[in-house]
């Protein structure tokens, strides 16, 4: 079968999927699937852009996306003036402080050479700079956190609108790739993925724990919104207009107080499936725009020098191609979409929650993304993105009833069928497993595997 | 000022020590796991923890039937008893795992990228199914006596303030670890099987020449591997609970553990295990009450002494990975980086 056939036949797949759904469980069902399908496509994009473009091993997805999620709520939060009063000056000092310990890690680092002079020098200036630290940072955040402790806690934000975030996010995830990659990048394989594994826990760890910023696991919701209220959509007397005019034939058929009711439930169902259309309309162009930008740099000469670096460092190399830089190049890039999709996310959700990050979710989801729809063939991410979450999504509710069909010549109260039931939900983790698998060993490309285009094809 | 230094001494040893141990040898068995898998077949397996789970939940099935059976191993826990079946189970499903997934990418001699993403694969199905076997809760299994000294006892025995209490679990931990530390190495030095294991593992092609055979070397390291984890995962459970959450959780730790110490060389992953355990354990303690004992009253400090709270302690082996990996990537004893 021909690439582009098969890229046809994958998605008007995964429209029939969604129109399945649409009709068998709802409108408002199908919406929300399609709305994260969206955000794991653009995840995915970032992760194919590290490995499908650059081979880097990059299992700190989640952290990235972390990182995002964390900027939702600096941008959009009203600032709190009783935190910033409380201990706003302290947490600076101590800002600063830590900065300057920086700094002078980084010019002993400079001003020495390798041995024990510059493990000792800088071994003492970490301890000194963190027992200078400390007496300003602990006090200010109790300070901070024992400010409204139920609602607040926490700093805020800049009140910004939320869309402002997803940039934000971006340049945050950016900004940790920049010092994860200066620091992990020179590691092989396997190495780096260990150690990204173990960033992605500790920028967790801080998010989570770090409650004068984030609330930590007391979470922040309530977060602005970029599309409309339902609740405003159902007061507003244009919009019931527009579902009167929409469901003209089904409300002419009834009349009196069974119009009302009708036309009352229709405004709260059209409503929900309204906000999300505005979602998929705003996630949409940010993955157009993304995956544009892909193609272009994929099918430029940065592109192919990305390939070739690749396929053979050693001959890129001897070509005077500059490894180290151009990795840590391609790894910001992937990890600051990476943080872009991570602050999208959040604001779906409308509340930041640091405890239900998890790696399994977060990373090795996007990893079998990645890998099924095809590495370093973008359209093949996007394709990843869609499948494995409909699939994550929708295997619940299948494997529900594959085992409410298999034992269903059990009694109703037999303890195996009551337990298999309880726990069918966890066999999406075994298909994602199964699934990746069998991609890797039988089409090790992914669905739609990568295409190289000669210079010579593209006259 | 003897008594005090002693009290000192005892609370040191109740609260950082024993923990230490107990908790550095569960590391210190898991990482020897992920050492050998590297050694012989060269990838970092990331399906070491999760297959782990799978051991523990034999155990813990077998234990409960066990139980309703009415056979207890006295003062001893039952999952002890329970621990040579569950061992048989994982080696099989260890050997079918590599036979159905891992051979194939051998035989094509994939990159160690390849092998990684596989053990994800692996790492996937293995959490799905313990989940669905046995659930995502907590289950408790352990039975017998709960301590070898309560601290009361102690307390009793020898007239301090402050009491050392060891439970049984940590004491078998430690005894275990011993036991199989010594069983490995006699393994890996004097046994035919062994030395192939390290030929193979120094050399393959030259380990090749001198006619070893690589499949069963492989098989062999997969069934130390699947014993080592198990007795690991059993004894963690026993030691803490089972949850398949936490062992997923634990694998960095062992990653940890086994680059720290030298990724490949077994003495490494031990001393690599001991070295997380103790920095987990003392970077979050808090100190104060210790230093009360040793200093003047007056001298005594306000805080609670504390370098890093109690919620980082998952954090520090991290922290101790990514700098281990920055400063010395070959861990404490040099390994084997290709």
């Amino acid at each position: 079968m021909n690439r582009p056939l098969r890229a046809v036949l994958s998605f008007s797949l995964i429209a029939v999927l969604f129109l399945f759904v649409g009709f068998g469980q709802s409108w408002s069902v199908a919406l929300a699937i399609f709305n994260l399908c969206l955000i794991s496509s653009v995840m995915a994009l970032g992760v194919n852009i590290q490995w499908g473009y650059a081979g880097l091993f990059n299992v700190g997805t989640m952290g990235f996306a972390a990182l995002g999620g964390v900027a939702t709520v600096l941008v959009s939060k009203a600032p709190i003036p009783e935190s910033w009063a409380a201990g706003g000056s302290d947490l600076m000092i101590a800002a600063l402080l830590t900065l300057l310990t920086i700094g002078a890690v980084v010019f002993a680092y400079r001003r020495t050479s390798k041995g024990p002079l510059r493990n000792i020098s800088i071994t003492v200036i970490i301890v000194v700079g963190f027992a200078v630290v400390r007496p300003f940072y602990d006090p200010a955040v109790a300070a901070i956190e024992s400010v409204n402790p139920a609602h607040a806690g926490y700093l805020g934000g800049l009140g910004l609108p939320i869309l402002f975030s997803w940039i934000v996010g971006g340049l945050f995830a950016a900004g940790a790739a920049w010092i994860v990659g200066k620091i992990a990048l020179g590691l092989r394989s396997d190495y780096l993925a260990i150690a990204t594994l173990g960033i992605a826990e500790i920028v967790l760890a801080v998010v989570k724990n770090e409650d004068w910023l984030t609330r930590g696991v007391k979470n922040v919701s309530g977060l602005p919104r970029p599309v409309p209220y339902e609740i405003d959509l159902q007061a507003s007397e244009r919009f019931i207009g527009w579902v009167e005019w929409l469901y003209e034939g089904t409300l002419g058929a009834v009349s009196g107080a069974d119009r009302s009711a009708l036309l009352n439930d229709l405004v709260i169902e059209s409503s929900s499936i309204f906000v999300k259309l505005c979602y998929s309309g705003l996630f949409a162009v940010v993955l157009i725009i993304v995956f544009m930008l892909s193609m272009r740099a994929l099918n430029s000469p940065w592109g192919r020098m990305m390939r070739a670096i690749r396929d053979n460092e050693t001959a890129a190399n001897a070509m005077g191609k500059n490894i180290t830089g151009r990795h840590l190049q391609v790894f910001i890039i992937g990890s600051a979409v990476v943080g872009v999709a991570g602050a999208m996310l959040t604001t779906l959700d409308g509340q930041l929650t640091p405890g239900s990050y998890n790696p399994l979710r977060f990373t090795f989801l996007i990893w079998v993304m990645v890998i099924v729809g095809g590495s370093g063939n973008n359209l093949g991410a996007v394709l990843g993105g869609f499948l494995i979450w409909f699939f994550w999504v929708e295997a619940e509710p299948v494997g529900v009833w594959l085992i409410d069909f298999a034992t269903s010549w059990m009694d109703g109260s037999n303890p195996i069928r009551l337990h298999l039931m309880n726990t069918a939900q966890h066999m999406r983790l075994f298909t994602m497993g199964l699934v990746l698998l069998l991609v890797m060993r039988f089409n090790p490309g992914g669905i739609l595997p990568e295409t190289v285009h000669r210079a010579t094809d593209q006259k | 000022m003897a008594t005090d230094f002693l009290n000192a001494l005892i609370l040191l040893a109740n609260f950082v020590i024993v923990p230490g141990v107990a908790y550095g040898s569960q590391l210190a068995l898991g990482a020897l796991g992920i050492t050998l898998v590297y050694a012989v077949l060269r990838f970092a397996n990331f399906a070491h923890s999760d297959t782990m789970a799978f051991g523990t939940m034999s155990t813990v099935l077998i234990t409960w039937w066990f139980q309703s059976l009415g056979i207890s191993f006295g003062p001893l826990p039952t999952a002890l008893l329970a621990l040579p079946f569950a061992i048989i189970i994982t080696i099989g499903v260890v050997l079918i795992t590599d036979r159905t997934v891992y051979r194939f990418y051998r035989s094509k001699r994939s990159s160690p990228a390849i092998f990684v993403i596989a053990s994800i694969g692996v790492m996937f199905l293995m959490n799905g199914l313990v989940r669905f076997i046995i659930g995502p809760d907590d289950q408790r299994f352990v039975d017998g006596e709960r301590f070898i000294i309560t601290a009361r006892n102690f307390k009793k025995m020898t007239g301090l303030d402050e009491g050392l209490a060891i439970k049984v679990t940590q004491g078998l931990t430690i005894v275990i670890a011993v036991i199989l530390v010594i069983a490995l190495f006699w393994f890996l030095n004097r046994t035919r099987s062994g030395k192939a294991m390290r030929a193979y593992s120094d050399n393959e092609d030259l380990a090749l020449l001198s006619g070893i055979d690589p499949e069963r070397v492989v098989m062999v390291t997969w069934i130390i591997t699947a014993a080592l984890m198990t007795i690991a995962g059993t004894l963690y459970g026993l030691d803490k609970s089972f949850k398949p959450f936490t062992y997923f959780n634990l694998l960095l730790p062992f990653f940890a553990a086994a680059i720290v110490g030298g990724i490949g060389q077994p003495v490494g992953a031990i001393i690599g295990g001991y070295v997380i355990a103790f920095s987990e354990v003392s970077i979050t303690y808090a100190y104060k009450k210790f230093l009360k004992y040793l200093v003047a009253d007056d001298w005594a400090p306000e805080g609670l002494v504390q370098l890093l709270s109690t919620d980082y302690k998952f954090a520090v082996s991290f922290i101790i990975l990514v700098v281990v990996l920055l400063i010395r990537p070959t861990g404490i004893i040099r390994g084997k980086v290709v």
